[in-house]
């Protein structure tokens, strides 16, 4: 959902957006498996305040390990090689911190209080021998000081702001629906009132009824608490509704970034294209349906150049000597950009995709 | 309404619904009858301490396979699709009802029919990561049933089996693909063995339980696809068993939606997934993500309306009735049976007049069309 779509999502305009800085910014982050595989390659993505910003791919595109790996929370063998992820919350100094170079006590206080996650599993993300309010009651005490009656107070709200009873105080996971899991972890992660927070397919195991129930939660909070998203899944269709941006990551690399609007209504980057002509809609007219040819890519051994060329319909020898840096895609938004340096001004503007381009690329070379 | 059109009830209440026996499903338009299920019933007993409950799985699901057709069977975690599906493999025992292979009533759980039945009905898993022995090579998954079912002897006879089953799934070079172990494939790849180890028994029956469901979005419709293809070469009665209502709209002929056990609503994929009937099957379609809708508001739909526990251990009334936002007295005091709302159509709700008046309507005018006529 784009702001302009969408103003009672928003709390301030897109314009005054782009102004303030952004409470997040990622640039330049790369994460490295041993010494081959290159998990996140050169990503940069920033989130404005208050603002939700789909991170979209399919596993092994590197969506996970960039959210875990700006939070520090990543293992040997992952090696963060290069970026830095700047945080400029209203609590910190103006000209922000850098996760990258906190101490790891640092950390720990920004953690939760500043950027908190929602993790896909909630039963394996909550401990099974705590009841629900020794697991909130542990954030809380971890950053706040609260009296008794203040943290009890605190406890049935963020029960209550999630929708669940507040006698699920005393109920262990385990004796919580899939969906009531799910609330607890949103609870938890809002807790403290953190500014941002990473919801990493926060709703993939749920049913659809479910899914939608916490999505719109999760909207409904956000135009209360006013925190900013990154919200990673590999479902396209939901992004589009509940994203005001989008980014698109293959093979570690992201592909396209733009507003929601643009990327349904213009998608420039072919692996973007095939994303959203794959997957079948209940609703409207029935649409043809294609899906990408080939296997999802094997990061130890990328091809040269683009990594989608194996997948490609559009894929030309120029592909494998490209810089996969981003680029405005012509005739659309301005913050509307992809890797994929085929996208001509035509092409975007009569929503034909990249495939006149490429077509035309291919022919002047010929001739050439 | 003073012209309340009058519902007719489709066999007697579960667990006893005649299902195909009104409505002509729109699969039967593609070939002959092969699987039928009917009245199909599974409880599974629990003890909770000292207690001893019956949890019921599955209540008097009935439905057809049809040749060269595919069906789609819809719903959440724990609707006891999967269950369903399982039955009809022979994994598990009916309480109640039977299981018809080609008119012929047949007990697949039976150790003496269980490999002739095999045989015919074959079933694909949800995850190829678990369905394949990590410690044998593609050659070794496929090569039990070529001999089981098939009867190869030799060695020339078998491998060239093995091969052509290969390039049927297209995982080329075959040669290749043979000496590899599970873990040197990708998701797509083994779904495609555990494809090719289903075709090697020669069925006229694929049981596929969610079968894309654990694969990447962007080879999921080439698995789909594969499997229709499938479908068309070797005349395959398909069972689509899926949570995505979506894909049954795109992929299958007709439609079943499960809720708690029990088939809520039938009938041709593009009418139930654009006009659905039942309350239910209602909030499945609008819940869906609609990437065209831009400026969608996402409200919970189901305002108010928690889940009331498990549905399962009910035995009076709709069990859709704690969450339906149209339920009344009579939906909690007495379970609807299938009724019939046009030709190809049928939905168990009470309260179809209110929840799909248009599609009453439509089936009324055609049926008044027929008398006619």
């Amino acid at each position: 959902m784009s702001p302009t779509t969408a103003p009672e999502r928003s709390r301030e305009p897109t314009a005054d957006r782009t102004e303030t800085k952004p409470v997040l910014e990622i640039s330049d982050f790369s994460v490295v498996y041993g010494d081959e595989v290159k998990a996140v390659d050169h990503v940069s993505l920033s989130l404005a305040p208050g603002e939700t910003v789909g991170l979209a791919g399919e596993s092994g595109s590197g969506k996970s390990t960039l959210a875990l790996g700006m939070c520090r929370l990543l293992r040997p063998p992952a090696v963060i090689t290069s970026g830095s992820v700047i945080y400029r919350g209203s609590r910190v100094t103006p000209e922000g911190v850098d996760l990258m170079t906190q101490s790891s006590r640092d950390l720990r206080k920004l953690r939760w209080r500043e950027i908190s996650l929602v993790f896909q599993s909630a039963m394996n993300a909550l401990n099974p021998v705590l009841r629900v309010r020794d697991q909130l009651g542990d954030v809380l005490d971890a950053h706040l000081k609260l009296s008794r009656e203040e943290r009890h107070d605190r406890l049935d709200y963020l029960l209550d702001i999630v929708g669940i009873p507040r006698d699920r105080l005393r109920s262990y996971p385990h004796e919580l629906s899939g969906g009531m899991r799910q609330r607890v972890m949103i609870a938890m992660a809002l807790a403290v009132d953190p500014e941002v927070v990473v919801m990493d397919e926060p709703t993939t195991a749920l049913d659809v009824v479910v899914q939608r129930e916490i999505l719109a939660q999760i909207v409904e909070l956000q135009s209360k608490l006013h925190f900013a998203v990154l919200f990673i899944t590999h479902d396209l269709s939901l992004l589009l509704e509940i994203a005001d941006r989008i980014a698109v990551m293959y093979a570690g690399k992201l592909v396209e970034l733009g507003n929601s609007n643009a990327i349904h209504n213009q998608p420039a980057h072919p692996y973007t294209q095939g994303l959203l002509a794959s997957f079948p809609s209940v609703h409207g007219a029935r649409k043809e349906l294609a899906g990408i040819p080939g296997t999802p890519p094997d990061l130890k051994a990328l091809p040269p150049g683009c990594p989608f060329v194996p997948r490609c319909r559009f894929a030309i020898d120029a592909c494998a000597g490209i810089d996969m840096g981003l680029r405005a895609v012509p005739g659309s938004e301005p913050n509307h950009v992809t890797a994929c340096p085929f996208v001509t001004n035509e092409s975007a503007k009569t929503n034909a995709g990249v495939a006149p381009a490429v077509a035309a690329a291919a022919t002047s070379r010929r001739r050439a | 309404m003073s012209t309340r059109p009058q519902l007719e009830a489709i066999g007697t209440p579960p667990p006893a619904t005649a299902g195909d026996a009104e409505v002509i499903p729109a699969a039967a338009a593609r070939g002959p009858l092969v699987l039928e299920a009917r009245a199909l019933t599974k409880d599974f007993k629990l003890s909770e301490g000292l207690r001893r409950t019956v949890l019921s799985a599955v209540r008097g699901v009935s439905f057809g396979l049809y040749r060269s057709a595919v069906v789609a069977l819809v719903g959440e975690s724990g609707s006891g699709k999967s269950t369903v599906a399982r039955m009809l493999a022979g994994q598990e025992r009916p309480t109640a009802g039977q299981i018809l292979l080609d008119g012929n009533d047949v007990q697949p759980y039976q150790h003496s029919q269980f490999r002739q039945y095999k045989g015919s009905v074959q079933m694909i898993f949800q995850d190829p990561f678990a369905s394949l022995n990590s410690v044998h090579t593609v050659a070794y998954a496929l090569r039990r049933p070529v001999i089981l079912h098939q009867r190869a002897k030799n060695r020339e006879e078998i491998h060239a089996e093995l091969v052509r089953l290969c390039e049927r799934v297209r995982l080329t070079p075959a040669e290749q693909f043979l000496a590899k172990y599970p873990h040197e494939l990708s998701g797509g790849q083994r779904q495609r063995v555990a494809i090719a180890r289903a075709l090697a028994a020669r069925p006229r029956v694929l049981l596929a339980d969610e079968p894309v469901s654990m694969l990447d979005v962007s080879i999921r419709l080439e698995v789909l696809d594969l499997i229709d293809e499938l479908r068309s070469q070797f005349e395959l009665a398909v069972l689509y068993v899926t949570h995505d209502i979506a894909s049954a709209r795109y992929f299958a002929d007709d439609t079943l939606v499960m809720y708690a056990g029990e088939l809520v609503e039938r009938g041709p994929s593009e009418d139930v997934t654009q006009q659905p009937a039942h309350p239910y099957t209602q909030l499945l379609v609008a819940s869906a993500p609609d990437p065209d809708d831009l400026a969608s508001e996402l409200r919970p739909l189901t305002a108010g309306v928690r889940r009331a526990g498990s549905a399962l251990s009910t035995t009076v009334g709709c069990r859709f009735a704690p969450r339906c936002p149209l339920a009344e007295d009579r939906c909690r005091a007495q379970s609807p049976p299938l009724l019939r709302v046009n030709a190809q159509r049928a939905a168990a709700c009470w309260r179809l007049d209110v929840a799909a008046p248009d599609l009453l309507h439509q089936g009324f005018e055609e049926k008044e069309e027929a008398i006619t006529t």
